[in-house]
């Protein structure tokens, strides 16, 4: 990159460079200044509005004011003329297959519970296990790797795990590899729209099984962090109360992890209504694989209709929202217990 | 109700760790048998072998009749207090206390009367419907013994049950497991690390130390008969007064006196040992006598407590509050040879 440009407004340059650190520290000084002149009483009130200042002024430039935006151009058409709810009310149009109802059945009826509850189920059933073995961390390492993988090499890893060559020839994706050697035919993953394209299992269950690989090892290690929280004595005293340890797993360790769990739940279901990487990568959407984040992006570049677009962002931040809030709440309910 | 025995016990965790050695304990029905010894003697390891919590390396124990090496936890029919209490944090007392009962399938009204009875007994009527959390130590602690006693077990173990608590709860709550005890009419196993709790507590005390068990006995046979110097020096407070003596027939002599001994023993080297009470302002019979030099006078109103020097040895005598004594004073003080102990040299057993 050429950065003589940048040399020819020598005022500009020393403005940032100078003006921009001048100013946080005249910031600092004069609101720190400004405290002490307050009474005694007002300045732990008034002290911390002082340092938060400026991230709340970014998150205000950089986050409130852009989607303040995306909500007034969900009313507008991309000349920028008022439409009202028309960008809205073409995306709940045609149920069930058109607008963004197919996205929205993926969204909510696949990703939303099996996403969550897979990863769930394999999140918890792991850190139990993992528990108990003897090369604990490693095998721990192992199972959390994928969450070092970017999202894009996760699609593709799974795109050939999921490779069809036509019957006869020798398979190279894992999977078909694996249920050809039962004599079973090899299946398209990706495009088999089992059992109906009304209501496609298979290939929605496909794309979110990659997902699930790639986010158990979050959930495990989170919820092993929260099984090891529970004092062995709690378990042993409910051996010694006569409890086996199924009993011992339901009325002891679970309920002592139910608050962590629903921490956990209410992540994923955030991450479920947010997907959009593996669907990219993988589907492109297609298939009746469509997701709303996926749908918004489509919009957006594909089909050029800003209005739609944001019109989808808005719909899944209202559907974000209130999960949000709920897990925040939580967390603080498991902090405050602690 | 039941008889418990350990029986050439060993607990060992690798190779060169043998924590708990060749434990042989006869524990009978109903007895309070209290486990004392310094911490990490192997004391709270013979415990959870009992319970199930822990595997037993070798030997046999047995409940009653029944070798329990290889049941598990649950279906030894044992009750536990847990030093932590362990209360399960997510239910109410109530049914903290019922989760036991519960495991056993027992009807709702049977359980619901068993219930209330220990709360009756312990006082836990008010917080039945309260968690653990919002208790205080004391409560806590009576929620654990509610939870070992509604199930009127086999054999009840406690696991240093007092030590969260204040000395005046502990006071108070060590005469109430006395009452416990009679109540239930059931075998009591007590692991404690202080001697006064074991001397005031148990029918029977077996001390530890370093996973060898020292001995066992009746508090007043350990008092008065301890097996040898670890003993001797473990049980009493102010410990009891160790010097090394050379004995010759039926005298031994230290660096500052000679004592008259009860019997003949053979000449050599050993170590005298003999109570602060053993001392007194009064002569000696058989001219067992010795003088003080006190560095330091106690008055404890009921006591007074020399802390001096004899010869080369450093002594403390428990004496008559009226006798008149300063520091820098030489005391002239009797030994009552009745019970003095001497222990040999090498072994460190008792003679006597
Ligand atoms: N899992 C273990 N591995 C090795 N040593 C252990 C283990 N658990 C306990 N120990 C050792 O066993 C000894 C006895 O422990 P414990 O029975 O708890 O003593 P205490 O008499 O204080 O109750 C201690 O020295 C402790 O360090
Ligand atoms: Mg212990």
């Amino acid at each position: 990159m050429d950065f003589s440009v940048l040399l020819q407004d020598i005022p500009t340059l020393l403005v940032v460079i100078l003006g921009v650190p001048a100013i946080l520290a005249a910031y600092i000084v004069g609101g720190e200044f400004l405290v002490r002149r307050l009474p005694d009483k007002n300045r732990p009130q008034v002290r911390p509005w002082i340092w938060v200042g400026p991230a709340l002024i970014l998150v205000a430039g950089f986050l409130l004011l852009p989607a303040l935006g995306t909500i007034v151009q969900s009313f507008e058409n991309n000349a920028g003329s008022w439409v009202g709810f028309n960008n809205y009310a073409s995306q709940f149009s045609d149920f069930p297959s058109g607008g963004a109802w197919v996205a929205i059945r993926n969204n909510v009826i696949f990703w939303l519970i099996f996403y969550t509850v897979f990863t769930l189920v394999f999140g918890l059933i792991l850190a139990v296990l993992f528990d108990r073995v003897r090369y604990e961390s490693i095998v721990k390492s192992l199972i959390f790797m994928p969450m070092a993988i970017s999202s894009v090499a996760l699609g593709i890893i799974w795109i050939f795990m999921f490779q069809y060559s036509t019957p006869g020839e020798p398979q190279v994706g894992t999977l078909n590899a694996i249920i050809t050697f039962f004599h079973h035919d090899p299946v398209v993953w990706l495009q088999d729209q089992w059992p109906s394209d009304k209501f496609n299992v298979l290939n929605n269950l496909a794309l979110i099984g990659a997902a699930t690989w790639g986010i158990t090892g979050f959930a495990m290690v989170i919820l092993s962090a929260a099984l090891k929280g529970i004092p062995g004595e709690l378990l042993e005293a409910a051996r010694v109360d006569g409890a086996g340890e199924i009993t011992v797993f339901r009325r002891v360790i679970f309920p002592l992890m139910m608050p962590t769990i629903v921490v956990v739940g209410t992540t994923l279901v955030i991450f479920a209504l947010k997907a959009f990487d593996v669907v990219y990568v993988m589907t492109g959407g297609n298939y009746n694989t469509d997701v709303l984040a996926f749908r918004m992006y489509e919009q957006l570049y594909t089909a050029g209709n800003n209005g739609h677009a944001s019109a989808v962002a808005v719909i899944l931040l209202v559907a974000v929202i209130p999960v949000l809030i709920f897990n925040l709440r939580q967390f603080r309910a498991v902090e405050a217990r602690r | 109700m039941a008889a418990v025995t350990y029986d050439h016990v060993v607990k060992r965790y690798t190779a060169d760790v043998t924590v708990v050695k060749d434990l042989n304990v006869d524990i009978k029905d109903k007895e309070f048998m209290v486990l004392v010894g310094p911490s990490g003697c192997g004391k709270s390891t013979a415990l959870r072998m009992l319970a199930g919590l822990e595997s037993i390396t070798e030997g046999q124990i047995r409940i009653g009749d029944r070798v329990v090496n290889n049941v598990a936890a649950k279906d030894r029919d044992i009750a536990m207090v847990f030093q932590s209490y362990a209360l399960y944090p997510h239910m109410s007392v109530y049914d903290n206390m019922a989760f036991p009962l519960q495991m056993q399938h027992m009807k709702k009204e049977e359980m619901d009367k068993r219930v209330r009875n220990a709360s009756k007994i312990l006082g836990l009527d008010p917080f039945l419907k309260r968690k653990p959390r919002a208790l205080s130590g004391g409560q806590r602690q009576r929620v654990a013994l509610g939870r070992a006693i509604v199930r009127s077990p086999k054999v009840f173990l406690l696991d240093e049950p007092l030590s969260n608590l204040d000395a005046k709860l502990r006071g108070q709550t060590r005469i109430e497991l006395q009452k416990l005890h009679r109540e239930l009419e059931t075998t009591f196993i007590y692991v404690t690390h202080d001697q006064v709790e074991a001397m005031t507590m148990g029918d029977r005390i077996a001390i530890m130390n370093a996973g060898i068990l020292q001995q066992v006995g009746t508090p007043g046979d350990v008092y008065d008969h301890p097996a040898n110097l670890f003993v001797a020096g473990f049980i009493g407070t102010p410990t009891m007064n160790f010097v090394p003596v050379t004995t010759s027939d039926s005298t031994a002599k230290a660096s500052g006196f000679e004592a008259k001994l009860p019997k003949s023993v053979p000449a050599g080297k050993g170590t005298l040992g003999f109570r602060p009470e053993a001392l007194t302002d009064r002569p000696s019979a058989d001219g067992s006598n010795l003088q003080m030099k006190v560095d330091v006078v106690e008055r404890l109103g009921s006591d007074q407590y020399l802390y001096g020097q004899v010869g080369s040895d450093q002594v403390t005598a428990r004496v008559d509050p009226r006798m008149k004594v300063a520091p820098g004073d030489t005391a002239q003080l009797g030994l009552d040879t009745r019970s003095i102990h001497l222990f040999d040299a090498e072994s460190e057993a008792a003679f006597f």
